[in-house]
């Protein structure tokens, strides 16, 4: 059985991409078969950051709409066999997605991956909507930032409503918390929001922390997801994300302030 | 080592500043979604002791006035959430 997971926010430009690109390539690199849809049609990004855009042909809307079938539109990704994209459709038309079409699409994925990775675009228009409907799980991704944590509360009450399983009344759908954009240093300043503050106010269970790191600007210009960048900070907290995701237990990293040593306090290492 | 900052003037930590009103705009938005609030038992409503306390106070720092001259209440009304305040002042001698 295929697990739907939804990547959200609320807010734009807090690393949903980012994170659905680099949580997508984690589970494809652990052996899961896994496909990452980009559900913001008009903006397509995710084949950007994921380094595909010159090999999409079809996209999600050409699949609705019965233009292409599956196989033609999913891009295989270069480095890992396991893992698939689904690219953004350009256009303008907003009613492009249909909530039967997204469902036949996702049943027909459900054959074949074991997990499926819903790219939200920002907002909480028929995009965004779609994208969370059919999710068992949810990444709420989240910046230190009054803006950011409250456009995720709402979002938050979206899940616990607007969605298939609630609805339904199947359950619910299980909410993670990713903190980005994460600065330890200021955060000892009294400057940002603390994690404990964040998950006090949303009430949610932490999945992880990714530290501010210029590598996640450099990943995305070359457009290998960050997780493929074990030397850096973020990527290495994408992986601990991955792993806890998937039932590890990993402490949190990078939270703490990194005490410096005598020479990189001179040397402003 | 940064050497400027030690003449620079110490700006207030303004992180709780934004957890404070967080919590605030957080309860109202909860309760307007029909949620439960995890930052008191009654929602948007937590919030309304305190301020009345507050009120309360800021009127007596004009006039002296009774405990029961200031009166907070919710009200919704289709769908809308209206914030009445009542505050007697004394009769004037």
């Amino acid at each position: 059985m295929a697990k739907i997971i939804v990547v959200t926010s609320g807010k734009g430009g807090v690393g949903k991409t980012t994170t659905s690109a680099s949580f997508a390539t984690g589970l494809a690199a652990r052996g899961k078969k896994t496909v990452v849809i980009d559900f913001d049609v008009g903006l397509r990004n995710l084949d950007l950051i994921m380094g595909c855009e010159r090999r999409v042909v079809f996209d999600f809307v050409n699949v609705i709409q019965g233009e292409a079938n599956l196989r033609q539109a999913l891009i295989k990704d270069k480095n890992n066999e396991n893992l698939s994209i689904l690219a953004a459709s350009q256009t303008r038309d907003k009613d492009a997605l249909s909530e039967e079409g997204v469902e036949k699409v996702l049943n027909d994925l459900a054959k074949e991956f074991d997990y499926i990775v819903c790219d939200s675009p920002a907002g909480i228009e028929r995009g965004a909507h779609l994208a969370m409907y059919f999710a068992d799980e949810a990444l709420v991704v989240t910046n230190p930032e009054v803006s950011s944590v409250r456009d995720s509360d709402r979002v938050l009450g979206l899940l616990s409503s607007k969605t298939h399983k609630s609805e339904k009344g199947e359950g619910r759908v299980r909410e993670h918390l990713v903190l980005t954009r994460y600065n330890p240093v200021r955060v000892e300043k009294g400057e940002m929001l603390s994690v404990k503050d964040v998950q006090d106010i949303l009430a949610i269970p932490l999945l992880g922390v990714i530290p501010e790191a210029s590598a996640v600007l450099t990943a995305s210009n070359s457009g290998a997801p960050v997780i493929l960048d074990q030397n850096n900070e973020a990527g290495q907290a994408y992986d601990d994300l991955v792993a806890r995701f998937l039932g590890e237990d990993r402490p949190h990293r990078f939270v703490e302030v990194q005490k410096k040593g005598f020479l990189s306090k001179l040397f402003g290492g | 080592m940064d050497l400027l900052g030690w003449f620079k003037s110490k700006k207030a930590p303004t992180a709780n500043t934004a957890r404070d009103r967080l919590m605030m705009v957080v309860a109202i938005q909860r309760d307007q979604d029909g949620r439960r609030t995890t930052t008191g038992n009654g929602g948007a409503v937590s919030y309304l002791p305190a301020l009345r306390e507050e009120l309360l106070a800021v009127v007596r720092k004009y006039v002296s006035v009774p405990d029961s001259a200031v009166k907070v209440d919710v009200q919704k009304e289709a769908g809308l959430e209206v914030l009445e305040m009542n505050i007697t002042l004394p009769e004037r001698t």
